[in-house]
């Protein structure tokens, strides 16, 4: 295993924008050799799905390479044209995208689509090809493959695309596999299978695979090498263990603080210098309420039914107290986000009761509930930053917003203030408030809705995860964020998450949801360490943990 | 903010410059028709038999017609008239259109589907016959041209804005402004109708250009404007009978213009909304 399959030197990337030409990749040095997996991990904007990009000859228009090659068995990748270039992408190598279902042609069966991938390449008949494609599908572990052939996109789950996906780019044998992110926005559970299926299949047939993500914990439990991208260029290079036992550059310590493991707390998530600060906050004691105090909000036997078909929820009770923190946790289709929004008074009930200090908001409708003295006592802060502000309002419009619908304060001094005084609190620098949402980074935007959701001084508030679109140092500020309002203000927050090890961290107690049901629920770290259903257990064993400490020494 | 804006709509301009050409076409034509009484050169419905039917020359730049009208006075009288049909026909039918749709797209259901069929019957309709008819029907004025213009213009605002709209219902920032204290009612007026505007704003632009057509079209079969009024459409149809005689300024002109107009409005829409997205601006 002398040579090297791919070899990457020193590459440089540029794109032309508005702006001029922008350098996306600064000097990149890889290599790859056969049957091995390669991780390539590092933040958004760092360069390493254009680095794979540019493997593949798939950069956009906008997009060049401006010096370095790109050396594939000895070819350089970077001249290829016309046939050799064809030859090079999908037989060769090739590649495997974020979202499978954006990917795949949705009015095309899929069985179709992996034959097309083969005719392109190979000259066989189309009943060969066919049958081809079933052993394929079959390859990637698809129940009753024959049905499925003639399947179309939007009848199969994310996960299922995926397969879909890899056994498109497995067809025509590739030496080399560049999936880029094939796990984000799968649950965790289907993202065990996805890669586990990808790792068995590149060891079975050989291939060398370079795995692009952002996440470490994800890296570390498939790839034997990790290279971490910071700006464009390779930070470092390392085992696993090496890199996170010790990580040599202060990009990868930082990094690797803020992954989230097992047994980290949300004090640990950043470096020691910028610890001090939080700590403070950390030893004040919580005030306790007094005993028989009522709790802040209590669900009895809440059910939503959509128009037809089964109950998106069903028999949901929980209660909570002022400044507790709950995480709602289960996979997509869980009824975590239905629950989420009719405890917001987004949606109605079908039925059950939401009381919230001591008064019945779940018979409010949920049209009339925008009058109620309640409102703003329950915020939500949604999703996807991207999507959660008005594309037309500045960040001062989105915060100020709550304000004068709920608060009735009117534009002038007063209001300025209270705005700025929510922007410090959630750390966003002023001179940012007249921007735009598409001018701020995704964690500017993550703050801007937090911003907005304490504004009125919420007694609780609701997080649809929260973090999920953003990197692990930027989600790493804002949990501590969080934590530090729940502390400090007192601010029951009720965490609906897919990534357990988040919840564990922020959260004093979980409930876990599965059908729209309560599987389990209890004390965070006593659930987590001894689920006592099946069903949570599959959920905790499916995350990717960075295994550090002892265990990582034994397995050295 | 206004400044920037300006500066936003130059640097636009100047990546795209037939957008800019459009726009200078749009504003003079918008001066022509505010100002256009000041600058004829003749009286426009004035008829003096004696100089009929006068090729092009330097007195008579676009000639005279069988009337001994000066064509360029009128051509510039005409331009106010018919601008002010389209453009109230346009706001008309944008106004109603771009409610009804954002509500429907938002609400769903059967209201949706009810509207939804409705402008599919409409749709299914030959919209100038449509608009012949109704013209026919309720009287040859001003009046009713732009009514029936608006009508016909009406079934593209209620689809554009319903499915603009539907994309968007369940946003994150949706959610937001309901949880931030807003009813659906001003979810829809104040949130989502500011944002599908700049995606409206092509649809208005393309859409002046089709009810200038449109109102010339009714005026040249003679139902709309009736002479001795200049309008582009009465003088492409009074011209016409002329063409065989190999008077075509009668009918190049007015023609001319129609042309102007309309590709002006079509060319403008996409550099409209590269400068209303605020998404654009960096």
């Amino acid at each position: 295993m002398s040579e090297d399959l791919l070899r990457i030197d020193n590459l440089h990337v540029a794109f032309s924008t508005r702006r001029g030409m922008v350098e996306a990749v600064r000097g990149v040095t890889l290599t790859v050799k056969a049957g091995e997996m390669l991780g390539l991990v590092g933040e958004s904007g760092s360069g390493k799905s254009v680095t794979g990009f540019a493997t593949t000859r798939l950069l956009d228009a906008a997009g060049r390479v401006t010096g370095g090659r790109i050396l594939f068995r000895g070819q350089d990748v970077t001249k290829l044209r016309g046939d050799d270039l064809r030859q090079l992408q999908g037989a060769a190598m090739s590649m495997i995208f974020q979202n499978p279902r954006a990917a795949l042609n949705p009015i095309r069966a899929i069985g179709l689509q992996i034959a097309d991938a083969i005719l392109t390449h190979k000259r066989i008949s189309k009943e060969a090809a066919r049958a081809e494609a079933l052993d394929l599908l079959r390859a990637v572990q698809i129940r009753d493959p024959e049905a499925r052939m003639n399947a179309y996109p939007h009848e199969l789950s994310g996960g299922m695309c995926q397969r879909v996906m890899i056994a498109i780019a497995i067809s025509c044998n590739p030496a080399l596999l560049i999936a880029d992110e094939p796990t984000t926005g799968l649950d965790v559970t289907t993202q065990k299978v996805v890669m586990d299926l990808l790792a068995d299949i590149a060891a079975a047939r050989g291939m060398a695979t370079i795995l692009i993500t952002h996440d470490l914990g994800l890296a570390a439990r498939y790839c034997r090498r990790i290279a971490v991208m910071e700006r464009g260029r390779i930070v470092e290079e390392a085992s696993p263990g090496a890199l996170f036992s010790a990580p040599q550059h202060a990009y990868t310590r930082r990094l690797v603080a803020a992954s989230p493991t097992a047994t980290s707390r949300i004090e640990d998530l950043v470096t020691e210098e910028e610890r001090e600060r939080y700590t403070a906050v950390l030893g004040k004691p919580r005030p306790v309420p007094a005993h028989g105090t009522p709790p802040l909000l209590e669900v009895r036997k809440l059910a939503k039914r959509f128009d037809q078909g089964s109950a998106a929820v069903a028999d949901f009770s929980m209660t909570m107290s002022g400044g507790e923190s709950v995480g709602l946790v289960g996979e997509s289709g869980s009824g975590k986000s239905t629950t989420s929004r009719m405890i917001c008074r987004l949606i109605d009930p079908s039925e059950g009761d939401i009381v919230f200090d001591g008064q019945s908001i779940g018979h409010v409708a949920s049209r009339d509930f925008h009058r109620s003295p309640l409102r703003k006592d329950i915020q939500m802060v949604f999703q996807d930053p991207n999507e959660s502000l008005n594309p037309r309002f500045t960040a001062f419009d989105c915060i100020a917003h709550p304000l004068t619908r709920l608060d009735g304060m009117r534009a002038g001094e007063a209001l300025r203030k209270r705005v700025e005084e929510c922007a410090e609190r959630v750390g966003l620098p002023l001179d940012l408030l007249p921007r735009f949402p598409h001018q701020l980074s995704g964690g500017q935007k993550a703050r801007v809705g937090i911003a907005r959701a304490i504004a009125c001084r919420p007694r609780l508030l609701v997080l649809d995860e929260p973090t999920a679109a953003l990197d692990v140092s930027v989600q790493a500020v804002v949990l501590q964020l969080l934590d530090r309002l729940r502390r400090e203000n007192d601010i029951a927050l009720l965490f609906v998450s897919h990534d357990l090890n988040v919840v564990r961290m922020l959260c004093d107690r979980t409930i876990v949801l599965r059908n729209g049901g309560i599987v389990e629920q209890g004390e965070s770290r006593a659930l987590f360490d001894n689920p006592k259903t099946d069903y949570t257990r599959k959920l905790v064993e499916a995350i990717p943990h960075i295994e550090t400490g002892p265990k990582l020494a034994a397995a050295l | 903010m206004t400044s920037a804006t300006l500066r936003h709509s130059v640097w636009i301009l100047r990546g795209n410059p037939l957008t800019a050409v459009a726009a200078t076409g749009v504003l003079v034509f918008v001066l022509v028709a505010i100002f256009g009484p000041w600058i004829v050169p003749y009286d426009p419905v004035a008829s003096n038999v004696s100089k009929a039917l006068q090729p092009p020359s330097a007195t008579h730049i676009a000639g005279t017609d069988q009337l001994g009208r000066d064509v360029f006075s009128r051509l510039i009288i005409a331009t106010r008239l018919d601008l002010a049909i389209a453009v109230s026909a346009v706001g008309i039918s944008f106004v109603i259109g771009a409610v009804v749709g954002a509500f429907c797209g938002y609400a769903g259901g059967r209201l949706d589907r009810a509207v939804g069929r409705f402008v599919d019957v409409m749709m299914a309709f030959p919209l100038f016959v449509l608009a012949m008819a109704m013209v026919a029907a309720l009287g040859n004025r001003i009046e009713n041209i732009v009514i029936a213009t608006a009508i016909i213009n009406l079934p593209f605002y209620i689809r554009f804005a319903r499915a603009e709209v539907n994309v968007r219902r369940n946003v994150g920032w949706v959610e937001a402004a309901r949880a931030c204290g807003e009813s659906h009612f001003s979810v829809v007026l104040r949130f989502l109708l500011p944002n599908i505007l700049p995606a409206m704003a092509v649809q208005i632009s393309l859409n002046l250009g089709w009810a200038i057509l449109n109102a010339a079209g009714l005026s040249f079969i003679g139902l709309g404007v009736k002479p001795p009024t200049p309008e582009w459409g009465i003088m492409v149809a009074e011209g016409a009978r002329f063409i065989s005689t190999g008077r075509w300024w009668l009918v190049a002109f007015p023609g001319l213009a129609l042309m102007m107009a309309v590709l002006c409005f079509n060319l403008l829409g996409d550099g409209m909304r590269d400068i209303l997205d605020p998404r654009m601006r960096t």
